[in-house]
């Protein structure tokens, strides 16, 4: 099988694998880094949502082979020790996580979503389409207005 | 009753010395820190002998202000309810249920006998023993206990019951472990026990004297028995119980530290999957290319079981795509050939008869009928199961631990006391987590392949072969006089909802397996113990017919109220508008308790009940009491297109008795409220020749971001004199049905019947 270099979190790895294998099984199953999560597989709930290159993508649709030389970021690589970031800080704030699956993942996607726009309207905060089965949405919405209001 | 004297619970500590084990090589809470052997003080004490009997008095006779009113008896579910029908259940073993050991670094650990699913026991659980051990919560800690069988009945998570199940035994314990502690520092400090505050952990004399309760453990375990009297503290000393609280563990969920089964690090745990059938409990016949499928990059072995065939695989990337690569011929399920419309009509010809007769034009008819709804966690179905010739161990999440053991033992031939199951905190339940599937079938798949095994199901396979709701159809007839009700019944068929855990034990659990009686005297108890009206609206009947379909469902959050209220809460509205009153002074007038006016004045003052909108919005509201609880919801909705209608805002109050952490409470009901925004709009699954066609969230349509509400006010009541708090879990979700009904028909002159509303087939389904 070939190998498939690329950073997590700063580190610089490499696994071997297949070409098609998702991200996520690379991440999970190889290389221990549990926080992106499984929900789906398919790309629609989101839960396993980190950043590429610092953008927003989904590891359960993203074949390793596309990583390649690239910067994953998980939620594991979000905080600076153990300062956490501003958007950690205001999920605390708000208490937003009930059962926390999804929360690496809404987390990370609302990171993204503050990188695009310093101060995001309720649309923009709709479009962010990561599954809450807890149904913590709300809090949700607070704690990026707040982090926003912070940033 | 008069408190137990406190020598025995001593005694009862005497005499079982010492059980709780060894700490399990793989902690399956964060918060289990791995101990060293330093418990001094191990108190096996509890017995709440706090329960009061359920209050039958002429205030729930009492009519509001109408005299007119005919008031209704009180229903069974006013009398006792299902969650003190647990607490009986539980009563022989409530004096082992709480471990709490204090520790030299001053720290506390409780092993919670109760699951953690997103619910908030480990945090507010860990405030009543930091209350009553007036140390700081940080000082608390609650792994999630392994299954315990000799706690027989008591081990159960559900009926939201928890906490309402471990107020009483939770503060027993605590009270005790602080009357040894103050009785230890008033030897060693040499200061009368009166003269002594416990406070942050350290016990305060005077002149500043002070001892760390670290440092009295050893000497309060061993103070002679029966010379203490400890008592707990009353509600109006409460500090920290009652004041909003974040959840314990909000900071390892938000940097992705905290482990779920999958996280978890157990040695050589290998991905494993299922390949299920095209039908609802179908089984194997044939599997005609194994060979093929065990030469694909990763596969490590192919077993069949009796749920269908396991690839085990380096990766769960691989495994799926060889199970998906399987070509398997499959015997018939039991539902095969089953679809909504026959199974629709099969709950029509199961609804009962009405008792009362249609009285012409002062008769209200309806018909309401529900789809299925899965119960959908983010985390799918898991366990890591290794199963080895002289034992096993196990690690899921399981809301009934005890029937998990007893069922996997038999399964794999052991002796149950040979079986360790942990119980690991779960990413949601809503009830999902009652039934332990997963957790045998990796049990089957480590003792077939000899390995370690981390089993996972597929989104899809969650969905079409895990749990649902059961699908349901509802006839209510209201007869009236000019002004008020002067009768309500209501008739539910129901598809059987699956109560075969029992009450958590193999003993129960049989009963409820039964051919004759079995699961539907069950699920007949549990909805005469569960619903109820809450309005005095004459002679009152509500009955529950189920038809036995052999399908995957089971308790899914509020069970059968969130439909049966949900409905019964349009209705009322349709009543007060026949009847030309306003809903909210309608229900203000007909509600049998203050209490419930309370929370229903209070959303309507909060909420602007009445304000103008315009064309295509509307607000609605609507009243639920259950579990000693009772909450009103207020919602806007804007339908201006009906199809595509969303809640725009929220306003609900809730009355939990005794609120412990109203921080969490709230979230319980901001979850009940997204809940029923999904189940009536969108959220259901269609099951076409014996399986759903959903398959995962972009088809069965649970709420997201863009479907909730931009504004929400959530109001936690403040202790009422009823001393105890009630049950909060599934509390939100019928009232906010209603509400939201009741909304959608204002704003759009529909009258809502089936649900959900907009549901359908928008997608191409997965191949089978």
């Amino acid at each position: 099988m070939p190998n498939y270099t690329f950073t997590v979190n700063g580190r610089e790895v490499t696994v071997d694998a297949p070409a098609d294998l998702p991200t996520l099984w690379a991440l999970r199953d190889k290389l221990g880094v549990t926080g992106p999560k499984y929900g789906c597989g398919i790309d629609v709930c989101k839960a396993c949502t980190s950043h590429l290159d610092g953008e927003a993508f989904n590891p359960c649709a993203t074949p390793v082979s596309e990583v390649e030389g690239r910067e994953v970021t998980t939620i594991e690589g979000l905080a600076d020790g153990d300062e956490l970031h501003p958007v950690q800080e205001a999920w605390l704030e708000q208490d937003v996580a009930q059962c926390g699956y999804c929360q690496p993942g809404q987390i990370m996607a609302a990171v993204a979503l503050l990188k695009r726009t310093s101060n995001p309207t309720d649309e923009e905060i709709d479009a962010i389409e990561n599954v809450c089965r807890c149904g913590s949405y709300f809090r949700i919405r607070e704690a990026i207005k707040s982090a926003a209001e912070k940033m | 009753m008069a408190p137990r004297p406190l020598e025995d619970y001593l005694d009862m500590a005497r005499h079982s010395a010492e059980p709780t084990g060894s700490a399990p090589a793989v902690a399956p809470g964060l918060r289990d820190r791995v101990l060293g052997r330093r418990k001094f003080l191990t108190y096996l004490v509890a017995g709440s002998t706090l329960t009061v009997a359920a209050k039958v008095g002429f205030d729930t006779l009492a009519p509001g202000t109408a005299s007119a009113l005919v008031p209704s008896p009180p229903q069974p579910a006013d009398v006792t309810d299902l969650g003190d029908i647990l607490i009986m259940a539980g009563k022989p073993t409530e004096g082992l249920l709480i471990q709490l050991e204090i520790q030299e670094d001053g720290n506390v650990r409780v092993e919670l006998p109760r699951m953690e699913v997103g619910q908030g026991l480990t945090t507010s659980v860990a405030m009543l023993v930091a209350e009553e051990l007036d140390v700081p919560l940080s000082a608390v800690y609650m792994p999630l206990a392994p299954a315990r069988p000799e706690l027989l009945f008591n081990q159960l998570t559900g009926g939201s019951n928890s906490i309402r199940s471990l107020f009483g035994p939770v503060r027993a314990a605590a009270a005790v472990a602080r009357g040894r502690l103050l009785a230890a520092a008033s030897e060693q400090l040499r200061v009368p026990v009166g003269d002594l505050q416990l406070a942050d952990g350290v016990v305060v004399g005077p002149s500043d004297v002070r001892a760390a309760i670290g440092t009295l453990t050893g000497a309060a375990a061993a103070l002679p028995l029966g010379e203490l009297t400890a008592a707990p503290k009353k509600p109006s000393d409460y500090k920290l119980v009652g004041s909003p609280v974040s959840r314990v563990d909000a900071r390892a969920m938000v940097t992705g530290e905290f482990k779920y089964t999958l996280d978890l690090d157990i040695p050589d745990a290998t991905p494993a999957m299922v390949r299920r059938p095209p039908t609802i409990n179908g089984t194997v016949d044939s599997v005609n290319n194994e060979k093929d499928v065990r030469s694909m990059p990763g596969v490590i072995d192919v077993v069949v079981i009796p749920s269908g065939v396991a690839v085990v695989a380096e990766t769960f990337g691989q495994a799926l795509d060889a199970k998906d690569a399987l070509d398997v011929t499959w015997k018939k399920g039991t539902v095969d050939g089953l679809s909504d419309a026959e199974i629709k009509e099969q709950l029509r010809g199961a609804a009962l008869p009405f008792a009362v007769p249609a009285a012409g034009e002062l008769t209200i008819d309806a018909e309401f009928d529900f789809a299925f709804a899965s119960h959908a966690p983010m985390e799918t179905n898991s366990a890591v199961a290794d199963v080895r010739p002289d034992g096993a161990e196990i690690w899921s999440g399981l809301k009934s631990p005890i029937v998990a053991q007893q069922a996997i033992a038999k399964e794999i031939g052991l002796p149950e006391n040979l079986v360790k199951v942990n119980v690991v905190q779960s990413g949601g339940s809503f009830g999902r987590r009652l039934f332990f599937d997963g957790a045998l079938e990796a049990a089957q798949i480590s003792k077939a392949t000899g390995r370690v095994i981390k089993l996972m199901w597929t989104r899809v396979d969650d969905m079409r072969h895990g749990r649902a709701r059961a699908g349901s159809f509802h006839r209510v007839r209201v007869t009236h006089a000019a002004d008020h009700v002067l009768s309500f019944e209501h008739r539910v068929a129901s598809v059987e909802t699956d109560t075969k855990h029992g009450l958590g034990e193999i003993l129960t659990a049989t009963a409820a397996s039964l051919p004759v009686g079995g699961n539907m005297s069950f699920a007949q108890t549990m909805f005469l113990t569960t619903v109820k009206c809450p309005y005095n609206f004459g002679a009152v009947t509500q009955v529950l017919n189920e038809i036995p379909l052999d399908m995957h469902t089971g308790s899914w959050r509020s069970v059968y109220s969130a439909n049966t209220r949900g409905a019964e809460e349009i209705i009322v509205d349709e009543i007060a508008a026949k009847l030309g009153r306003d809903p909210v002074e309608f229900r203000l007038e007909a509600l049998k308790e203050d209490r419930y006016r309370a929370v229903l004045e209070k959303v309507a003052d909060e909420g602007g009940w009445g304000a103008k909108m315009d064309k295509g919005f509307a607000q609605g509201v609507a009243f639920h009491a259950e579990y000693k609880s009772c909450t009103a919801c207020l919602v806007e909705i804007d339908a201006r297109d009906p199809q595509d209608p969303r809640v725009t805002k929220a306003v609900i109050a809730g009355d939990f008795g005794l609120p412990i952490n109203p921080r969490g409470l709230e979230s319980q009901l901001l979850g009940g409220l997204t809940d029923a925004i999904s189940t009536t709009l969108r959220a259901g699954l269609h099951i076409e020749d014996g399986l759903p066609l959903e398959g995962s969230y972009s088809q069965f349509h649970y709420a997201r971001q863009a479907d909730s509400p931009t504004d929400v006010k959530i109001f936690i009541m403040p202790a009422n004199d009823k001393g105890d708090p009630g049950g909060a879990g599934e509390l939100g979700v019928p009232a906010a049905v209603g509400a939201i009904g009741n909304a959608y028909a204002r704003a759009t002159g529909i009258a809502p019947r089936s649900f959900p509303i907009n549901f359908p087939v928008d997608f191409d389904p997965f191949p089978r």
